[in-house]
């Protein structure tokens, strides 16, 4: 594991030129540039506050704003297009690279550290304007803000863990990243993000504690939309997995390279 | 001596195929499967390279040199065996790997060598002599797109021969690009190989090899077949293709007899040689001296009439001369079994340096298609060395008397026909 760390020192200069090209690219010769970045999800939650905020909004209780249910919406997309974007492009990112790995020697890791900075980068654009929407909406910023870097950890080691394993695996079964666009469609679903936490039934609870990305969805929204500062206690368990999934993703990441090679 | 830069011991590389992924993720944590079907591209491989050696690797497609290269420089691991290496290795396998149409030349290159592992002050450093190694103008500062392919390989080839390394790879890389510029890179090559850069040079291109080479070793269905001198290597390699070549044309020739694959045997060659004036048999020979091609025929039946033929070849199969028995009037006719028939063919052998070889035919008329009883390729290989003559270039040998005149006045007059060096002064100026 060392020798990892040292080579991704190494290779910093490479992995920020990597982010910096890796946005750049995504927007280049497109007019408003970088705006997209934050236009598309911001698009998205206009659209779904739009359809459902009728609906939904009776059902948000202990705040007192109009735009309530946008706000909620908002701090569920952050966290969720993060895990989401970190997941889905892991997946890929060995298979897409394949002829890089191929010719060129490199530390290999730095293809998904990459990913990561990426998403990393888009997010926090993403959570300052969350900022500015909330503050538009009437939603001042409180200090409680500082614990979002402690939830963006845990979401980021959980996609990157989970999105290395299937990256790898993906390498020899493609059917794994046509199965994963679904399986995230479904999670999405699956998590509280558009809806409340109250509608769903009592006895379907346990199956919801089952996913982490429930826990950490519900600490964005107390986090952001009530200001009530997550319990350490219940960052911990979440915490704590999603870190040995990390671990978990880098172990067969490291046995599986050589293999990977040979296959690409 | 010194010890070598690069070393490979037993080299082998396989590529599995597991009944189902399972079984492959299940070997990761150490649960053997028995029903793996391994496909093995290299065996065996060992060879050393010194510091400053230039090796050329030939082989035929798919032979496994490109998986060797790829084992070299470390982006595929070897199945079995080790290799070391010492000091920095860089390889122009694929140019412009990883270049991103977006992005500016400058910008690329930037990007590009970090991933080459070169640091950002290093990149600074290097930037200016990669611009105008690459002469692309104000391009450099354009997006890759508006580049066409002869520029992303010049910027390319900037890049990966930046600066020095102790060990370069070249992987039929060159073979792009306008003549101008590849000079240029041979002419980079040749000067990190000076000053002491081991390389490693794959190339179907055989001037390539013979001329930055001091080495060359050959791979044949993914095992080291020959070490050697490039020339010896080379030679080799020349008389596989021949053969492949020789096997199918036989076929064809054959079509629909039941005949052997060199003939139909009725007469076969016994032997081949070359014989200078005083009976010595040699197969190296200088240029323009006399020398007699003696070919022996053997006769297994009764056959009307037999036309001897044979052809002088070069390194890459071209013809130099060619003549038969049949164009001569020396037809021998009504030979009968077990007669040996000697065609002595006396010549100067006015061409120049190099290896040569002698095809040989037995027929019954000039050409091979109607009665063919022996065809054999490469039946004699003899090098054609210098030997005192004026040095010249080129694959025959005319020897000029070459006058010099300034203003009408006769300045010198030499003659490079008798191995002499007489350039001699006739007159200076006056």
């Amino acid at each position: 594991m060392k020798d990892m760390f040292l080579a991704v020192w190494r290779y910093r200069h490479f992995i920020i030129s990597s982010i910096r090209n890796d946005l750049r690219s995504r927007f280049a010769r497109s007019k408003l540039g970088a705006v997209w970045m934050i236009l598309q999800p911001l698009a998205q939650v206009a659209i779904y506050s739009l359809v459902l905020s009728r609906i939904m909004s009776a059902k948000l209780p202990g705040i007192d704003n109009r735009y309530a249910y946008s706000l909620y919406l908002l701090s569920g997309m952050l966290a969720w297009s993060l895990f989401s974007e970190i997941v889905s492009r892991s997946i890929t990112v060995f298979v897409d690279n394949g002829s890089l790995l191929k010719k060129i020697v490199f530390p290999r890791v730095c293809l998904p550290i990459t990913v990561v900075g990426s998403a990393l980068v888009n997010n926090l654009l993403l959570f300052l304007m969350t900022i500015v929407v909330f503050a538009l909406l009437g939603h001042l910023p409180t200090l409680t803000l500082l614990w979002v870097p402690a939830l963006m950890f845990c979401t980021i080691a959980l996609g990157l863990g989970l999105g290395l394993l299937l990256g790898v695996l993906n390498v020899f079964v493609r059917d794994i990243n046509q199965v994963m666009v679904v399986i995230l469609q479904l999670w999405f679903w699956l998590t509280p993000i558009v809806y409340m936490i109250s509608i769903v039934p009592p006895q379907l609870m346990y199956v919801m504690r089952l996913n982490p990305m429930y826990w950490i969805v519900t600490e964005y929204q107390a986090l952001l939309v009530y200001g009530r500062a997550p319990d350490p206690m219940s960052l911990l368990p979440i915490g704590v997995s999603a870190l040995v999934l990390l671990i978990l993703g880098l172990l067969l990441f490291r046995r599986a390279a050589t293999d990977m090679v040979d296959v690409l | 001596m010194s010890t070598p830069v690069l070393r490979l011991e037993n080299i082998g590389k396989s590529y599995r195929e597991y009944g189902s992924e399972w079984r492959r993720f299940g070997t990761w944590v150490g649960w053997h499967s028995r029903r793996i079907k391994e496909h093995w591209v290299l065996r065996n491989v060992s060879f050393n390279v010194m510091p400053g050696e230039a090796l050329g690797i030939v082989g035929q497609n798919g032979a496994g040199k490109s998986t060797l290269l790829k084992i070299v420089t470390g982006t595929l691991g070897a199945t079995e065996g080790k290799v070391s290496a010492s000091g920095r290795i860089a390889a122009i396998l694929e140019l412009g790997m990883g270049f991103n149409p977006d992005l500016t030349g400058r910008e690329n290159v930037a990007h590009s060598a970090g991933l080459m592992g070169f640091s950002r002050a290093q990149i600074d450093s290097l930037m200016p002599d990669i611009e105008a190694f690459a002469e692309v103008g104000e391009y450099f500062d354009e997006p890759l797109r508006t580049y066409s392919s002869g520029m992303q390989m010049r910027v390319a080839f900037s890049l990966a021969t930046a600066s020095r390394p102790d060990v370069l790879i070249v992987d039929e890389a060159l073979s792009v690009g306008d003549a101008y510029f590849v000079h240029k890179c041979f002419k980079r090559i040749r000067q990190f190989r000076d000053e002491g850069t081991t390389l490693l040079i794959v190339s179907h291109d055989k001037a390539a090899i013979q001329g930055l080479c001091d080495r060359a070793i050959m791979i044949d269905k993914g095992r080291l077949i020959a070490d050697g001198t490039p020339q010896q290597v080379l030679d080799l390699y020349n008389a596989l293709i021949a053969d492949m070549e020789n096997s199918a044309i036989t076929q064809i020739d054959a079509g629909g007899q039941t005949a052997t694959l060199s003939g139909t045997g009725e007469a076969t060659i016994e032997s081949v040689h070359l014989e200078t004036p005083d009976q010595k048999v040699v197969d190296y020979v200088g240029v323009g001296d006399p020398i007699e091609l003696v070919i022996r025929a053997r006769l297994r039946h009764a056959i009307p009439c037999l036309v001897v033929g044979y052809m002088i070849r070069d390194r890459l199969g071209q013809v130099m001369y060619g003549t038969n028995t049949s164009y001569t009037n020396q037809v021998a006719a009504n030979v009968s079994a077990d007669d040996l028939v000697e065609v002595r063919s006396r010549f100067d052998l006015n061409l120049g340096v190099g290896t040569y070889s002698v095809s040989v035919a037995l027929t019954s008329t000039e050409t091979h298609l109607a009665d063919n009883y022996e065809w054999r390729d490469l039946a004699l290989v003899f090098t054609v060395a210098n030997m005192g003559r004026t040095p010249f270039v080129g694959h025959a040998w005319l020897p000029p008397v070459i006058t010099v005149a300034c203003n009408g006045c006769v300045l010198s007059e030499a003659s490079s026909d008798d191995g002499t060096d007489n350039a001699c002064l006739v007159s200076g100026h006056g």
